[in-house]
Formats: structure tokens, sequence, C-alpha cells
């Protein structure tokens, strides 16, 4: 069809346009970065252009990014890092020798002795290899296999990499994915992608977001009448929702998928973010191998850790692995051949990973002020978890179950029907609309959990507790007095 | 009944089926009396599409590779003391050096303390500082904008502008990606669409760098092969174009067109002519252009000079230039950095749809964003030191060598095959390769046949183990039936190629010997 350009040159539709375009793309939709966002940035801009707005600043609580909001990095990290990249540096006698110990094995490791080089696909060898210790420390020398790590862009990577290698079949025989609701929507958006079937079983909020087998099975037998299902994805500690599983619930997981024959994938990037007492992390690898042969040599299991989150926060280097447990030789081989095409995870990342899971030691240099850093982080997250489910409940139409781990509040809220129905008039999901209105007067950016997926009929929100703590009482206090005065808009 | 009853009491009879009828893999009795099921994931239940994936440069050859090396390091006995793997581009894999400049920056940046310290030239502070500010939490720890961080787009424009003698450059046009790979899978990504024979076709040369195959293999897109013409120095040209075009036309919907240049594996530097010729042809048959130009300062031969898609389409005019939709790839990977193992990269988006690009926008948003170190370098790399600046004689200095080592290699690695009967190498015009073509007796041939292999990874593989040589065979490029090559860097240092290329020729003389 021939259309008039403005000024004349006639043109014809493009060669590439949103109906003829990769249709899975468009069902792709990642709400921590979605429309809400969107308009975020655009008011920072007119911030900056000097428009004037009811408050000074956007915060940005829709996403992980500790350092955004202040966080500092860990020194040794960071030491390590900027020796690594500029090897000169250690003749400066301002570096600790565990640092430049660190460093200078990184190097050796690498072609050329530089981070600029390539890596092996599956990631640089010493680093698997110290990715297997730490695992093994962690889980109680229950052994870890380096060829069965893989070091990926974030954890995000090898996630997208198994879906992809998981789904096949047409129809009735297409692979369906078991994913929790509400659930991080990076599963959501690759299942789209993918053209994979989302199979949803739901957490119960009345029981701080656990898990429940019977629900689980509901979901899976109501799956079966239309696709195959072969996967089940669960994020302990959850995001959003930040619950820490019970190693009862994790050892029934474990029984599940064994029973139903699932691929279980366990995303366990917060496994350092845990503040409820009581609650501990249990790594689903640990737990499947106390459970005996029955299980340890049988289910097929992928398990995810980051250097995102934790207490390092370095969202931005990209690193993190995967460990593969009872995977098919053939399949690895697959597996090994697909990462080979992307060539390698990035290698400062990587040079990340290494020092997260081999860490200073109590005879080294660095060990008291990493220690004391580490510390401070996790006790801040900690003070904050608990603050802001304390302010949250104070809040008539607010409830917010106990943040036991991870990075988010997912609080339930009560929206008048009044409200619901102006949503539904302007086009928009009504927790959008409610977060929409506390962005645009409070410059507060949060994501709806529609965006995360929630039970019919109910609303929530996630919000970041990363801000520091002066701020985020702040903070607090004005989606408390939002909430107040939207609900008295809508009496 | 009704319907929902008939569905409960279906759900109930269902549940209570044998696991076998609900479609769960039978049991079965292993050796040692256990009873065992077949694993949820085998290689008849992955995803077809990852199993029809292939990529030469990391392939099983540089597998074989890995193992003799680790059998060297265990003190085995061979007849080399050391594998050579001459079959990836990696610079620094290869002893090439680091930019002082980049790396001094990217220390300022990871550890901001350094700021302090007085080792480091003030221009290498100041732009780490300009790179800080724009990082959340003034930390390269945060994630950055998905499309990549803004001042970095704008630097790149900028850069964009500067090369291409002023054509305008809009940041919002620039997205930051995890090397170049990255842009390139994720604009693949978007183009394909339709089924069977509306499914989408896109065109790539043979040879190619095997990332374009890997992709529209696991994208499940069809593959339209267009030859390069060897004999004319592996140039491009239109009719041949129009054939594979018109061929494919008959099964696939033919939508975009991929070209590398400076060319891998070939390394030809396409003249302006031809790049004008390509960007008709690309107009005339509604083709999305790719231009993959990763390579764009490693131009080696006289009379050879990069001309960017961008620049050429801007100058044929507004009939071209407001019509034609080009995606260009660059990449911190290769040029005069070789930094590949931070994974910079970006791509410019010409004329493309608005609502098309909002998609794109959305979909490199679910992987957050491309690592800021990578960025970071990339910043440098579009924004190196300026005449006045402190560093400026040591970048230049250090580029200069770095460029006029690899001009002299390639042509020094021209020169040595060509003297060799039964190889002829094109000359290196640019990038960092040679792919050079191999005469192979047929006796060779019918062993490596006989034995199930390409003749030339036969070839390659006994070369391998011979002499430790790690070259890619040229089947795993794409060429012309019956004809054979291999891919070679120009990267090992010039006391080593020399070596290397003797070695080669020595074995070249002797496999051809033995199956004379």
């Amino acid at each position: 069809m021939s259309q008039q350009a403005v000024n004349g040159v006639p043109s014809r539709g493009k060669v590439l346009t949103v109906d003829n375009m990769n249709p899975n793309v468009k069902r792709v939709e990642y709400a921590v970065r979605g429309p809400i966002v969107q308009r975020a940035v655009q008011i920072e801009k007119e911030l900056r252009e000097g428009v004037k707005k009811p408050f000074t600043e956007v915060i940005k609580a829709n996403i992980g990014d500790a350092h955004a909001m202040g966080q500092k990095p860990i020194t040794f990290l960071r030491q390590v890092l900027a020796l690594c990249a500029y090897p000169e540096l250690m003749e400066d006698n301002k570096f600790p020798e565990d640092a430049k110990k660190r460093a200078q094995r990184i190097l050796d490791a690498c072609g050329g002795h530089s981070i600029g080089a390539y890596s092996a696909s599956q990631g640089i060898e010493c680093v698997r290899q110290d990715v297997a210790r730490y695992i093994e420390k962690r889980d109680g020398g229950i052994p870890s296999n380096p060829d069965s790590i893989y070091l990926s862009t974030g954890a995000s990577d090898a996630i997208v990499t198994m879906l992809k290698l998981l789904v096949c079949g047409e129809g009735h025989d297409r692979t369906g994915v078991m994913i929790s609701i509400p659930q991080y929507p990076l599963y959501s958006a690759a299942l789209a992608d993918l053209g994979a079937v989302q199979i949803s079983y739901y957490l119960d909020e009345d029981k701080c977001w656990s898990l429940d087998v019977a629900e689980l099975r509901r979901a899976l037998n109501a799956a079966r009448q239309h696709c195959n299902p072969r996967v089940l994805c669960i994020i302990n500690p959850g995001n959003p929702t930040g619950q820490v599983q019970s190693r009862q619930c994790i050892e029934d997981v474990i029984k599940f998928a064994k029973e139903e024959h699932l691929f279980l994938m366990a995303d366990e990037v917060y496994q350092d973010n845990v503040y409820a007492e009581g609650c501990k992390f249990h790594s689903f690898k640990k737990v499947l191998f106390e459970m005996g042969p029955e299980y340890s040599s049988t289910v097929e299991m992928a398990s995810f850790h980051s250097t995102s989150k934790c207490y390092m926060g370095e969202c931005g280097f990209r690193g993190g692995y995967m460990e593969v447990i009872n995977m098919d030789p053939e399949v690895k081989a697959q597996l090994i051949k697909l990462v080979s095409v992307r060539l390698c995870p990035p290698v400062p990342g990587q040079a990340l990973l290494d020092l997260v899971v081999n860490p200073p030691q109590p005879d080294e240099p660095s060990y008291t002020t990493f220690m004391k850093e580490r510390t401070a982080v996790l006790a801040a997250l900690a003070e904050k978890a608990k603050l802001t489910e304390e302010i949250f409940n104070t809040v008539p139409g607010i409830t917010c179950n106990p943040v036991q781990g991870a990075m988010y509040t997912f609080p339930r809220i009560t929206l008048p029907q009044k409200a619901i129905d102006k949503a539904k008039e302007q086009g928009q999901v009504p927790d959008m609309y409610y977060c929409m209105r506390l962005l645009e007067e409070e410059g507060i950016c949060l994501v709806p959990g529609s965006g995360f997926g929630q039970r019919e009929g109910t609303f929530h929100f996630r919000m970041t507790i990363l801000p520091p703590t002066e701020k985020l009482k702040v903070v607090l206090q004005k989606i408390r007095d939002f909430h107040l005065r939207f609900t008295q808009e809508f009496s | 009944m009704n319907h929902g009853t008939a569905l409960l009491w279906k759900r109930r009879a269902l549940s209570s089926l044998s696991a076998t009828r609900r479609g769960l893999p039978k049991e079965k009795m292993t050796e040692n009396g256990v009873m065992s099921r077949a694993k949820v994931l085998t290689i008849d239940t992955i995803n077809p599409t990852v199993k029809k994936v292939e990529y030469a440069v990391r392939g099983p050859i540089v597998q074989r590779a890995v193992e003799l090396e680790r059998e060297l390091s265990q003190g085995m006995k061979k007849p080399f003391a050391e594998v050579i793997k001459a079959n990836i581009g990696d610079a620094h894999a290869m002893g090439q050096q680091p930019i002082t400049f980049f790396r001094q920056v990217l220390a300022l940046c990871s550890y901001p303390e350094l700021l302090s310290d007085n080792t480091f030239p003030e221009d290498a502070k100041s732009r780490a500082c300009r790179i800080l500010q724009s990082c959340g939490g003034h930390s390269m720890g945060s994630y950055s904008a998905s499309q990549g961080i803004d001042s970095v787009r704008k630097d790149v424009a900028r850069y964009i502008e500067r090369r291409d003698g002023g054509v305008p450059c809009d940041p919002d046009d620039i997205y930051l990606t995890t090397g170049a790979s990255d842009g390139i899978v994720t604009m693949l990504k978007l183009l394909v669409s339709g089924e069977g024979a509306t499914r989408t076709g896109v065109m790539i040369s043979i040879p190619q760098y095997p990332l374009y195959s890997a992709a529209l293999a696991e994208l499940g897109a069809v593959q339209i092969n267009y030859y390069l013409n060897e004999d004319k120095c592996w140039s491009m040209d239109i009719p041949e174009l129009q054939r594979a075009l018109d061929e494919a036309r008959e099964y696939c919907n033919p939508r975009a067109l991929c070209i590398i240049n400076p060319g891998n594996p070939t390394g030809q530097v396409q003249s302006r002519e031809c790049i004008e010729d390509v960007i008709r042809f690309a107009a005339k048959e509604r083709l999305f252009l790719m231009a993959d130009e990763v390579y764009q300062d490693n131009v080696y031969a006289d009379g050879c000079q990069f001309h960017s898609f961008k620049k050429v389409l801007f100058e044929m005019g507004p009939e071209y230039s407001e019509t034609v939709e080009l995606a260009s790839f660059h990449s911190t990977s290769k040029c005069y950095m070789g930094e590949c193992g931070f994974r910079g990269g970006y791509m410019e988006i010409i004329n493309m749809d608005n609502e098309v690009k909002a998609q794109l926008t959305k979909l490199v948003s679910v992987r957050l964003c491309p690592p800021v170190p990578g960025q970071a370098l990339m910043d440098l790399v579009v924004n190196p030191p300026q005449p006045g600046e402190p560093s400026y004689d040591s970048f230049i200095k250090e580029r200069t060598a770095t460029l006029s080592a690899l001009a002299e290699k390639a042509k020094l690695t021209e020169q040595v095959l060509n003297t060799v009967q039964g190889i002829s190498c094109n000359p290196v015009q640019g990038a960092m390769y040679s792919f050079p073509r191999i005469t192979i007796p047929e006796k060779a041939v019918k062993e490596a046949t006989e034995q199930g292999q390409q003749p030339d990874m036969f070839y390659c593989m006994k070369m391998l183990e011979e002499t430790g040589i790690c070259l890619v065979p040229g089947s795993g490029f794409g060429q012309k039936d019956g004809t054979y090559h291999f891919r070679m860097t120009i990267l090992p240092p010039t006391d080593k190629l020399k070596i290397l290329l003797d070695k080669v020729k020595e074995f070249h003389q002797k496999f051809t010997q033995q199956y004379s």
C-alpha cells in the first residue's frame, strides 16, 4: 500500500511492522520495567527541565537495584576488579595482599592473562571450580561437580537458556511450565517468547505466601488437559513475595516433582537475603541429597544464583551461574553447544562471582572489613524488612505479610469499588491506576501486583525495601498518606 | 449433567489413572535391578531447534584442542609443545595488549577510591567521573536503563556522526548490547514470523560467521544462502543476490538481508559501489538490511576503505535514506581494542517503525541491561583521548601499533600461504582472518567420507593432532560445493605467526603427499 510521506517522497508500508513481526514478542510483558517505569523516567526528565511537581525527586522503588538506592559496593570485591582491569595496580601498595592474590589467580586463568579475552563458553574453569567448592561448603559437604556449573550473564540468562532447552511439542503436547502466582515476570516473559504454556500455581497469601502441594496438584491436573507439563519453577526466597520456604515444603516439592516427572528449576538468587527469625535458607540441592538416592540420583534440577542480590548488589556486572543436577549427558552436550554461540558470559561478572564464592577468609587481611560491610548491608536490609511490614500494617486497607527474605514487600491493598470502576473506565487495571496516581502525586514508583500475577479480585503492589532507612521511613509515610487520601477520595 | 460436573468427573477420572496412562514414561528395570524411568529432559524431548544449532568456531575441533591442551598439561608427549588456538578472533588471548587508557578508566570506575591516586592521568579520571555520574548511585553495580546508559548512547551517536561525515544520528536509535551478537539475535528474533511458505527467510552470505546460521536455526527461520565470489576477492554480486532471492521466494517469505563488512571469515572490504548496489537491492526487494560492521577499524589493504552502510544510505538521498530499514552493529571485541571478554556492543536502528521500536525496547527490558563495564568501555571507544589530552599520544601510539601489526600479519599470511602448492589465499583486506582455499586429494576426500567427516574437518583434525594448530574448517562457515577452506586468525604475534604459517605449509605438503 503506497502512502505519501510528509515531504512528498512516496513511501510504502515498512518491511517490519507490528503486524508481521514475531507474534511471540508481542505477547511478552515485563512489568518491572514496564509502562509505569517509563512514566517515572519521563517525570524525572520533566523535573530536570524545571517542571513543577508535588515532589522534588522520583523514588524508583520498582526494581531490586541496591546500588541505585545508595547501597555501597563491598570494598574487597571492587579492589580485585580494579586490579584485574588494570594489573599495573599490582605495584600499588594501597591494595591488600589477598586482593592482589585473587586478582592474579583470576588473570592467570584468562587467555593472555587479560579479562579482555573470551573465556570458555561454560565459564572460566577455576571460577567454576570455586563455585563448586562454595556449593559444597554451603550444603554441608554434598559434592558439586564443576562440570555441572555453567556461568551465565546474570541468573536471567541461565533461566532463559534452560527454558529454551525444555520447550518442545505442538498443540496438546506443547511443554507446560509451572510458575508461582505471584512470580517474577522474567518467567512469564520467557514463556511467552518461547511460546510455551504457562501453568499458574497460587501461593497462599493467608499462610505467608507458602507453597501448597495440593495447589500444585490442582494446577498440574488442570494443565494436563491442554499441554504437556514438564517443568516446575520455584523462587526461594520468593520474588515478589519474600517468603522463605520451610524445609518440609521443599521436600514436598521435590517429592511432587519426582512423582509427576517434572524438571525442577530453583531460583535461589536471594539465598543470603533471609531476615525473619525462624526462617532459614535450605538449598534445593541439599534437601534433594538428604532425601537419599531415590531422589538425589533421579530428580532433574537446575538451581540459579546471581551477583545482583544478596549483600553484593552488583546488578550491572551481570554475573551468575546455574548448577545442573542429573542432566542427561546428551542434553548437557546440547547445552554446551547452545551457550557456545554467544561465546561467553562477561568476564568481569565471572571474576566478581569468583570473589563472591571465594571471599576473604578469617586469616586474610581483608576479612574484618569484608565481614563488617557484609553484616552491615544484611542487617540494614533486615531492619528495613521489619520496618516496612510494621508500617504498612498500621494502614487501614493495607495488609503486609512478613518480609521473610529477598528485597521486596508485596502488600495487599483494598481498593474502593469506585476506584476500580474509574480504573476500568480508563482501560486500566485497578492496581496500575492506583500506582500511577501514587507516582504522579508523590513521585514514588512501585510496580502494580498485576505485573506479577495475583488472585482474581485482589490487588497488590511490589515495593523494594532498598532505599536508605531514613528515606524508606519517608516513603512509607507518603504511601500511607496517599492510601488514606485515595480511599477517602473514592469512598 | 451440567458442564461443570462433567468436567469435575473427568478430572477425577484422570487423576486416578496410572502414571503411564497420564502420559508419563514407563518405569523400567535397569541392570542392577533398580527401577528407573527415562529422564524428563532427553535428546528426544529437548527443543528440536536447539538440536539444529551448530557453531563451528567453538565446535568439535575446538573441544578436541582443549582436550589436547589438558593432555599436554598432564605431561603426555605430543609432536608439539603447545596448542595454538587460531580458531577464534580473540586478540588478547593471542598476546595483544589492552589499550592502557581504557583499562585505567575501567579501574577507576570499578574502584573510585583510585580517583585520588596520582598515577592516573586527568583525562582518565574525568571520563570515569562522567561515566559514574550517569550510573545509579554512581556505581557500575547498578542496572542501567535497558537501552543502555543515556550519556553513552549520546556519545555513540556523536561518534557515528563524526565517522559518517556529519550524517545525523539520534541517540534514541542506539541500543547498547551484550556484544554485537546480542543485538543481531534480538533483531532476527523480531523479524521472524509466519509459517510454512510464509515463514521469514533471511539472506546470509556464504561463507558467513556462523552466529547467523545458528540464530536462524534456533529461531526456526529459513536460511537463504547467497554466495560471495571467491574469484573476485569474495565480492558481493547483485545477480547472485537476485538468484538466491528469487529461488527462496518459492518456499519462504524473504524479509532480511545480512551482510558482514569487513567480512568474516573472508576479510573482504566491500567497495562503496557494492554497498550502494546492495542498498538499492534491499529497497527494491523490500528487505530489512542488517549490516554487521564490527571490523570497521580493521582495514589493511591499499585501495580499501570502510564505508558505513548508514553513510552510503544517506548519501543516496531521501528516496533511500527515508525508507530503507537498516540495523548496523558494532562491538568492543575487535578493531584495535580486542576486548572480547567485556561483551560490549551497540546497534543503530534506521527507519524502524515506531511501534516495532516500542516492542524492541520492551523486549530488551526483560534482560534488564547489558553489562555496565562493557557499556563503559564502549563509551571510551567512541570517545577516546583527543589531541591536547594527556593520554592522547600513548593512546594513538598503542592503537597504531596494534592496527599496523595486524596489517603486516594480514599481508604476511596471504604471501606465505600463496607460496604453498594447493593453497590459494585471497588478500586479507580487513577483519582478522584468512580463509584460504585448499586442494584436498581425492584419496583424502574418500577417507574422510568413509569416516563420516567433512573433508576439510578431516584435514583440520589431522593438522591439530600433528602440529597442535587449531583452525576451523570451511564447512563451519559454508562454501561452494566441492571446495574446501579453513579459517585461521592472523592474531598470533608476528614471530609466532611466521612459525605457524610454516607449519601449516609443511603440514599441507605432507598431507598432499600422504594422500597422493
